[in-house]
């Protein structure tokens, strides 16, 4: 079995605002390296808020969440900011390219910030993935010449530059039509097979979760069926 | 590295909305302008009312006045020691207006090195005869030299060379007033009659104009041994020592040291003249406040178009912070951004500001009470370019402090999910 790398315990998370409604209750589960995991449920049974806790960017929860077998409480704001950068890796529904930069230097961007490797080998690492995607001949070009698809899989080869021990995707699919969600699809199927990439995605696309490993069912705020 | 990153990012920011990133600047640029502008003018302004005082004054004048004596006899009986003592109408005392031993006072003088130069001179009451008319004046009695090295008496003889006033043996340079009431030109000889009723002829070798029009139509020079000659002096007779010291400040001590010293009185500069140096300070600050305000309303626009970028880009911050940038790192890209626009804005603000002033120092101003100033006066003093661009920068900064953090503390959650 391979190692554990995110694991929560007992996470809970209550929204305040009117009153308060408890949105996730004692969430707990872990994931191996290698693993390809997709989180489904209905609209508002807090999916997408238990992927933003534990992607670190919510930090308003009860519980405890370890990433790489740190725990990631008490961390601060710029801690958590270095472990997104380096450890995970995001797709959103929305793509979030910077239409000031060109593909290739969006890509680039979260390497830079690590700042392990010099510009040119960043720039290297990010037309190899490019390349992977398919889309290395559009690297030149700014991301509002790119059609939705290609915009999403630049997302996914942004996710990628840091080589990060998980991606985390919610919705990546749910923008794009019938052809190019399958692309979408089979890239991060590739990853999972070919790059032993893990990868935690959030859907309701059934369909889509079901040719993933393992699917994580949740239902007003729980987990049902893992 | 990471440095560049930012510095990469903000350029990227600022060069997506150039136009309005250069409004900002612009409105930098015109304040720094101003400022420097106006700074330099004033100043160039303050200091040529004041070298119009300054440089025509001695920081520190021994004379004689007649006065009433300060001890009466009766201070002196030893009855009345402890008594409060009242003598009405007093008079003062028949007192010469010479200073005595003038020779050794000078000597004196001139062995201390606070002392800069000092010029001696007579001031005698005359009255100047033309035709049936006679007109009162004033007769200065000059060392030429020491009064041209000291208060640049050169400059201020408008038509003629004051040397000749030395060279030529009872010769007057007249105020210009004086000259245009009596039709006198150059090469004339006027009358003038003493107090004591003496009179001598004096031959006119130039025209003296000081920029204070009264002062004009009154005031003559001479030579020191004409004056003595008119007076009817020996050539011993000094009525005021003028000192000038290395370190003006100072001559409010030394007027106080002198006078019990040399056992005359002795006036400062800054007693005389106070009115000058407060007149110097109200405008300065003056212009320091409308600098200041320019600049204030400056980074207001800095502060509208950084607050509009930051609504603009939410996006881009939420995916920059997603990806890992922390809000430090946010924070530094919008702080970078302010900042450039005021090194930009500001050191364009410099150039102009240089510029303008040069033009201003081109623009003749010909005033007949000021006859050396050709044009507007400028002082291109370093200090109001350090001080405009440091204020370009501290402003901008606070300009993008505000809306920086604001922009650090966004949620990247809320964005995303508000899709």
């Amino acid at each position: 079995m391979n190692e554990i790398i995110l694991e929560a315990k007992a996470i809970s998370k209550s929204f305040h605002d009117p009153i308060t409604v408890q949105v996730l209750k004692e969430i707990s589960f872990s994931m191996h390296k290698g693993d390809f995991v997709s989180v489904i449920g209905k609209s508002g049974c807090g999916k997408s808020t238990l992927l933003y806790i534990l992607s670190t960017m919510d930090t308003d929860y009860e519980g405890d969440l370890l990433i790489d077998n740190v725990p990631m409480r008490n961390k601060k704001e710029a801690e958590l900011a270095k472990v997104r950068n380096e450890k995970i890796g995001f797709v959103f529904q929305f793509h979030y390219l910077l239409n000031e930069f060109s593909v290739l230097r969006n890509v680039m961007l979260p390497g830079l910030k690590l700042g392990i490797h010099s510009e040119k080998e960043v720039e290297e690492r990010a037309y190899q993935k490019l390349k992977i995607l398919g889309i290395e001949n559009e690297a030149f070009k700014k991301p509002n010449q790119l059609s939705g698809g290609q915009k999403q899989r630049v997302a996914i080869a942004r996710a990628l530059i840091n080589n990060p021990l998980i991606i985390m995707g919610d919705e990546p699919t749910g923008n794009l039509d019938k052809k190019n969600s399958e692309i979408v699809f089979n890239i991060f199927q590739e990853l999972a097979e070919v790059y032993n990439q893990s990868l935690l995605i959030v859907t309701h696309d059934n369909e889509f979760a079901a040719q993933t490993h393992r699917i994580i069912e949740m239902e007003d705020g729980k987990i049902i069926k893992m | 590295m990471k440095y560049k990153l930012i510095l990469s990012i903000s350029k990227s920011l600022l060069l997506a909305r150039w136009k309005q990133t250069l409004v900002a600047a612009i409105g930098v640029t015109f304040s720094i302008t101003m400022f420097i502008t106006l700074l330099s003018f004033m100043s160039g302004l303050n200091d040529m009312l004041d070298n119009l005082i300054i440089n025509r004054t001695p920081h520190v004048r021994l004379y004689n006045e007649i006065q009433p004596s300060k001890i009466q006899p009766i201070d002196n009986y030893s009855q009345y020691k402890n008594y409060h003592n009242f003598v009405s109408s007093i008079k003062p005392k028949n007192e010469r207006l010479e200073i005595y031993n003038n020779a050794a006072i000078i000597k004196a003088l001139k062995k201390d090195i606070r002392v800069l130069g000092i010029a001696p001179k007579i001031t005698a009451q005359v009255i100047y005869n033309v035709g049936a008319i006679d007109i009162t004046g004033v007769i200065n009695g000059i060392d030429v030299e020491a009064e041209n090295k000291l208060f640049f008496f050169k400059d201020y003889v408008t038509t003629g060379n004051y040397i000749d006033l030395k060279n030529t043996p009872n010769s007057i340079i007249l105020g210009k007033g004086a000259a245009d009431k009596m039709l006198a030109n150059i090469g004339d000889v006027i009358q003038v009659t003493t107090t004591k009723g003496d009179r001598m002829q004096l031959k006119v070798v130039g025209y003296f104009q000081s920029g204070l029009q009264d002062l004009d139509k009154v005031q003559s020079y001479a030579s020191i041994t004409t004056a003595q000659k008119l007076m009817g002096e020996s050539n011993s007779f000094i009525t005021d020592i003028q000192i000038k010291l290395k370190d003006m400040r100072s001559a409010p001590v030394i007027a106080i040291e002198y006078q019990k010293l040399f056992e005359v009185e002795a006036i400062d500069i800054q007693t005389a003249n106070s009115q000058f140096e407060t007149g110097s300070s109200v405008r300065t600050i003056i212009s320091y406040a409308v600098g200041v305000t320019l600049l204030i309303v400056a980074g207001f626009g800095i502060y509208n178009i950084l607050n509009m970028m930051i609504y603009e880009k939410m996006d881009s911050i939420a995916i920059l912070k997603a990806t890992g940038f922390s809000g430090k790192d946010v924070n530094r890209i919008f702080i970078t951004i302010a900042l450039s626009i005021g090194i930009f804005g500001g050191s364009m603000g410099l150039i102009f500001g240089f510029g303008l002033s040069n033009v201003i120092d081109q623009i003749p101003f010909n005033t007949a009470a000021l006859p050396t100033i050709k044009t507007f006066p400028i002082n291109y003093n370093p200090k109001f370019y350090m001080i405009g661009s440091i204020f370009s920068l501290v402003t901008t900064y606070f300009a993008g402090y505000f809306p920086s953090r604001k922009a650090s503390k966004i949620d990247p959650v809320i964005i995303i999910r508000g899709k």
